[in-house]
């Protein structure tokens, strides 16, 4: 297929747009001719920011304050001129519009894609990343891909702010029917787990919920991020927030620790693209360790105190 | 109230997985019910335990093999039903979307919940293409689920944390793991499952128009990490780590 008009759905956080929206919007200029966004709520604000990582366009759709965005949308781009390619961020959000735009069109949805090129081809780590599958789209019409957090990285093209232009959204009968009562926001101190430079991971090995002070610790201490197992986020010892793996967040830090973590395969998918790995386990035969920089067989209750002592000496 | 709970029937996650000639994943041999769908199957269980009403499972997929549907009746559900045929072997979300969605249009639940995602295809796109289908609202990512008179209250995960949202039934509700404990079959279970009703149809049975629309071309080995050194702990740990962390500059 020929890209030469391309969309990027783009989901606004606090301060801009999310890491994720920008690395996509910075990889659709690479390919296409045209590169718009299309945005709701508080997006609507950062046209600059849209513009500046290669947005000729701004579409903004109206959805109410109260409302899930997955429905209006997805309704709104469907109802467009719509371009050759859509790219959406793999959040909960980005799949409910990936989702919804895909039956409102009856066109086929690429998920979970790492990469695409100018031929339209994807890029998806399957078996735990072990494995790439090349896919395309067979049939013409628009293709909706859905790409992972940090497939790409995200570089400004200094372009002029983008043009803000809005998408009507059409009746959505029972569709968009929903409404947000409340909004709960957890506690977070020290840099985002997609963003820090230092990652250190607690898993079922920390032993019991208050195992995990410790690595919280030595996160903190080396200026760096929590993270956790999924085997610890189901057991109620922290929040889902922090789960790294396919069902969490992909990190790729400078240093991951994985501590107590065996290495499923579901895990690895979210850190191995980390740019060194520690891992500490007492099973020397943990998966973990086929892909850790440094392994240390040996057990959490005594390395991760240890290590806590020696960094709390030198701050 | 009666709930379908979409769950799908997989090969065991923990042998080796493998693609056969068409790329499509391996599925001969057991197909066990894909343990993200348990918690969907007990809280449907749960909720119509309090309010009357039954359990519906619906499913797509090879019924050579039907463990997984029987687990989910033993568990406690009142029936299943599989459309199943050789033309849906290797289908993208969205056909499958359009079959599960034709199914549950058929028997007219007041809720339909899913997993988030499946433990084999992952897409996470299903309940949203679900729910347009049906032209109802839906809320993914559920990490708890009440019901109050016509309406269903979730929290949701976000970003930050998480959303309290209300919608009206019927909807489709995706759930994530730990929204409920799902409950081991017990032996009553296991035996009053085999005489239930699992009902399975074809593709023409049901009457849906596959899309399709997108194919593998290859699947290669990805380039894989080595192995760095490996050491016994010997009471050095820490500082082996410390020097590590220096060599990289994280210190
Ligand atoms: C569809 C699906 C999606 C999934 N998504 C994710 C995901 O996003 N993220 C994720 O992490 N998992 C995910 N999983 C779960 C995954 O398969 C594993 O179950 C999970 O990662 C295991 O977590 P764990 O390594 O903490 O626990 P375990 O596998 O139980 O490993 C614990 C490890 O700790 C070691 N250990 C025990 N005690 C000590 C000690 N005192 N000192 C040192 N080491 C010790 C053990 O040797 C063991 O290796 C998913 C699974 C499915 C089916
Ligand atoms: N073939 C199927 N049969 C029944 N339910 C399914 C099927 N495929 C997906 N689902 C449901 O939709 C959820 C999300 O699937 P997926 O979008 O493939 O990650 C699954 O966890 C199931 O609850």
């Amino acid at each position: 297929m020929t890209i030469s008009n391309m969309w990027v759905v783009l989901e606004a956080a606090d301060d801009g747009f999310t890491p994720t929206s920008l690395e996509l919007l910075s990889h659709a200029r690479t390919i296409a001719n045209t590169v718009s966004g299309v945005t709701w709520g508080a997006g609507a604000a950062f046209a600059a920011q849209a513009g500046e990582y290669g947005a000729t366009t701004l579409y903004t759709v109206d959805v109410p304050t109260n409302s899930l965005p997955g429905a209006a949308v997805a309704a709104a781009i469907a109802g467009a001129t719509l371009p050759d390619l859509i790219l959406i961020p793999t959040s909960y959000d980005g799949r409910d519009i990936a989702g919804r735009l895909s039956a409102r069109l009856k066109r086929p949805v690429l998920t979970n894609a790492t990469n695409l090129n100018a031929e339209g081809h994807t890029e998806h780590p399957i078996f735990g990343g072990t494995q790439l599958v090349d896919a395309h789209f067979t049939t013409s019409g628009i293709g909706i891909v859905v790409v992972r957090a940090k497939s790409f990285t995200a570089t400004p093209s200094g372009g002029a702010p983008a043009a803000t232009t809005a998408l009507s959204v059409p009746d959505l009968g029972r569709r968009g029917e929903s409404s947000i009562t409340n909004r709960h926001v957890e506690e977070r101190t020290g840099p985002k787990l997609e963003e820090a430079a230092v990652v250190v991971a607690g898993g079922r090995g920390i032993g019991e919920a208050t195992g995990f002070a410790i690595v919280e610790e030595i996160a903190s201490l080396l200026n760096g991020a929590a993270g956790a197992s999924r085997a610890i986020v189901d057991a109620g010892w922290v929040p889902y927030s922090l789960q790294v793996g396919q069902t969490g967040k992909t990190v790729k830090p400078a240093v991951y620790i994985a501590c107590g973590i065996s290495g499923a395969t579901q895990h690895m998918v979210g850190m191995k693209g980390s740019k060194t790995i520690i891992a500490i386990n007492k099973d020397p035969d943990a998966p973990i360790f086929q892909i850790a920089d440094l392994g240390i067989v040996g057990d959490v209750k005594t390395v991760l105190p240890a290590l806590a002592a020696v960094l709390r000496a030198r701050s | 109230m009666n709930i379908v709970v979409c769950a799908k029937q997989i090969p065991d996650p923990s042998a080796p997985q493998s693609l056969d000639a068409n790329h499509n994943l391996n599925r001969s041999g057991k197909l066990l019910l894909d343990e993200a769908d348990t918690y969907g199957v007990e809280m449907a269980l749960q909720l119509c335990e309090a309010s009357g009403g039954e359990v519906i499972v619906v499913s797509m997929g090879d019924a050579t093999d039907l463990t997984g549907l029987r687990t989910a009746l033993a568990m406690g559900a009142a029936r299943a039903i599989v459309v199943s045929d050789p033309i849906l072997r290797g289908a993208d979300a969205l056909d499958t979307a359009l079959v599960l969605s034709a199914v549950i249009s058929s028997v007219a639940p007041d809720l339909v919940l899913t997993a988030t995602e499946s433990s084999d295809g992952y897409t996470g796109t299903v309940p949203a293409q679900i729910a347009e289908l049906l032209g109802w609202p839906s809320v993914t990512f559920a990490k708890s689920l009440s019901i109050a008179g016509n309406q269903v209250n979730v929290s949701r995960q976000s970003e930050a944390g998480f959303d309290e949202v209300s919608v009206s039934l019927p909807a489709v509700v995706s759930v994530t793991a730990g929204v409920v404990e799902p409950r081991y079959a017990s032996f009553k279970g296991i035996m009053a499952a085999k005489s239930k009703s699992v009902e399975v149809k074809t593709l023409s049975e049901i009457g849906v128009a596959l899309v399709g629309g997108q194919a593998i071309n290859s699947v290669t080995d990805a380039p894989s990490r080595q192995a760095g050194e490996k050491f016994v702990d010997d009471g050095s740990a820490a500082d082996k780590i410390v020097a590590f962390l220096e060599s990289v500059k994280a210190l």
